[in-house]
């Protein structure tokens, strides 16, 4: 059962972008008012930003900085985000920057989201080097917790290798999850993959959450400048 | 080769470092290579070294200077207007003859410029960015494994010359995410350095690291003893990868992220039947003249792909003696060819659509 503010957080570089955005659209396609906020005060590539039209067609409507994805280095947060406080019945995705400094722009959140029905999902990528073993996982979320000022309800295990992702690489993130699961407490709410993998796992994994790749293969500076990456061999 | 990892060009850049030895890194903020720095100041404390964020980019780089002149393996890096604050520095490591390695994440510009990627310092770093006669060693990488194998080879050609190297990336390497591997072990060369002055011990005599000359006609000697080194590395230092390149009418030459769409257009080109091929330089200085030299003897003209306002194409005129045409496709601030605008130039090259 989703609750009315979902919160993607972890180490930079865990997918937390990609899987904010193909959780908001889930929601979306469950029937519910859907907003998607970025709150990622660190990054300024790889933004929901990028994925501004696959959310349009979707209707889940977008909050962002109009600085992201520009020559703009600018650490803000926009003002609008308070919008999915203010409205009943909207359910609210909170997509927040890499690591502890990422966390830090959710502390100013952090009240009114205490006040209200909440999940703070930890988003985890055994691939990553910084957070391949589960004691690691667990020294970024204590930092993540204090800069934030918020809790942890539970775990997405977002093992990937990106292209490289394969059925049996990501069977062998299971117990990687669930150890992360007992060092912490916190219960794994989701073990995401890739759509076309996530069909040939069913029935081998519980919770399975499948999903699609938008805007993180891309590049995109403006309209003229096409998917960059797709051009890499 | 372990187990494989999801990384950032930039967290390579700090993992291998580590990997090949690195205990000291010296820097300060800047987009697009912060991630670099980042990583150094999570990981170096935990195996022993140090990771200091100097006031500026002119107190890193002399810090590498000290380092290095204490005989350790040392490592600064940043993105372009932050390297331009270093070369001063960088002059003063090449008179002192002093290994380090400096990684440039380039952006666009001139002067602020913007934080997407670029490849515009290539002039600065392969003609010695600071003042006087002198020259860095320079690698481009461009996949993030690559990345890996250029920062062993550059600390290890640094310490065998004794002259700073250069990782001369760009912001899509030092962003974008692909899997990588590391050698379990690492094995990286090292070389004595008794010139270090790393304490007397009451066994030698007093080192001096230094590059002020009183007298001219030492200043000179020293000079030309450099470049005698020069000239080796050139004879024997040039690194480049071929693409198709056998029987190409048209050479293409492109360099780290650039080389990657260039090898798209190419495959495309040779659909339509036309003869592409690519040099893809690994050093930048030295840049790999005998192969373009070569490539001339058959070619019928060079195309130079590069992210800046036509610099390396001096390079590949100069290499190949000015005896094909040599035509640039280039976008620059920030923006990025599409294998599209390249195949293009190619088809232009070749003397128009067949």
């Amino acid at each position: 059962m989703a609750k009315q503010i979902t919160i993607f957080a972890g180490h930079y570089g865990s997918g937390k972008t990609n899987l904010a955005v193909n959780y908001a659209i889930a929601l979306r396609k469950a029937g519910h008012e859907v907003v998607i906020c970025d709150v990622d005060i660190v990054n300024p590539y790889f933004r929901t930003k990028d994925s501004e039209e696959v959310l349009r067609e979707n209707g889940v409507r977008l909050i962002a900085s109009p600085f992201a994805n520009s020559n703009l280095d600018i650490p803000s947060v926009p003002p609008e985000t308070s919008a999915a406080f203010d409205v009943s019945g909207m359910y609210s995705v909170f997509d927040v920057g890499g690591d502890d400094s990422g966390a830090v722009a959710l502390g100013q959140f952090a009240d009114r989201m205490n006040e209200r029905e909440h999940e703070m999902i930890l988003v985890i990528n055994r691939h990553r080097l910084l957070t391949s073993r589960p004691e690691e996982v667990v020294t970024y979320m204590r930092e993540i917790e204090a800069a934030a000022r918020m809790r942890f309800t539970g775990i997405a295990n977002n093992s990937n290798l990106g292209p490289q992702t394969t059925c049996e690489g990501f069977l062998q993130s299971l117990p990687y999850a669930d150890a992360v699961s007992r060092l912490t407490g916190l219960p794994v709410l989701m073990h995401c993959v890739r759509a076309d993998l996530a069909e040939q796992l069913a029935g081998k994994v519980p919770l399975l959450f499948p999903v699609h790749i938008y805007g993180k293969s891309e590049w995109k500076i403006s309209e003229e400048r096409k998917s960059f990456f797709h051009q890499l061999t | 080769m372990g187990e494989k990892f999801l990384m950032k060009g930039n967290e390579a850049l700090g993992e291998a470092a580590i990997l090949a030895g690195c205990r000291n890194f010296f820097g300060y903020p800047i987009t697009p290579q912060t991630e670099l720095a980042a990583y150094m100041a999570k990981k170096l404390p935990k195996v022993g070294g140090v990771f200091l964020q100097a006031e500026s980019e002119v107190a890193a780089i002399n810090m590498v200077y000290g380092a290095s002149a204490a005989g350790k393996r040392v490592m600064t890096s940043s993105s372009s207007p932050g390297v331009s604050l270093k070369s001063e520095g960088m002059s003063y490591l090449a008179g002192s003859d002093l290994p380090a390695l400096i990684v440039n994440v380039q952006r666009g510009g001139p002067g602020l410029g913007g934080i997407q990627p670029a490849q515009s310092d290539y002039f600065q770093a392969t003609h010695g960015p600071g003042h006087g006669d002198f020259r860095l060693l320079v690698f481009a990488p461009s996949t993030v494994q690559e990345v890996v194998d250029m920062v062993f080879l550059a600390f290890e050609k640094a310490d065998e010359y004794r002259m700073p190297s250069m990782i001369l990336a760009d912001g899509i390497l030092g962003q974008m995410m692909e899997p990588v591997e590391f050698p379990e072990s690492a094995h990286v060369k090292t070389f004595e350095k008794p010139w270090a002055t790393n304490g007397m011990q009451g066994k030698r005599k007093k080192n001096i690291v230094n590059s002020l000359y009183l007298q001219p006609d030492e200043l000179e000697r020293e000079n030309f003893k450099r470049f005698e080194r020069y000239q080796k590395i050139c004879d024997t230092e040039q690194r480049w990868e071929e693409f198709m390149l056998d029987d190409a009418e048209v050479v293409v030459v492109a360099y780290g992220a650039s080389a990657r769409i260039a090898k798209n257009a190419i495959r495309a080109a040779r659909e339509k039947g036309i003869r592409a091929g690519l040099v893809r330089p690994i050093t930048l200085w030295p840049f790999p003249e005998k192969i373009l030299r070569e490539k001339a003897k058959t070619a019928k003209a060079f195309v130079s792909v590069e992210l800046s306002m036509g610099q390396m194409i001096n390079d590949i005129r100069l290499a190949i003696e000015c005896t094909k045409p040599v035509y640039l496709c280039n976008r620059v601030g920030g923006m990025v060819m599409t294998p599209d605008e390249i195949e293009a130039v190619i088809v232009k090259a070749q003397g128009g659509a067949k």
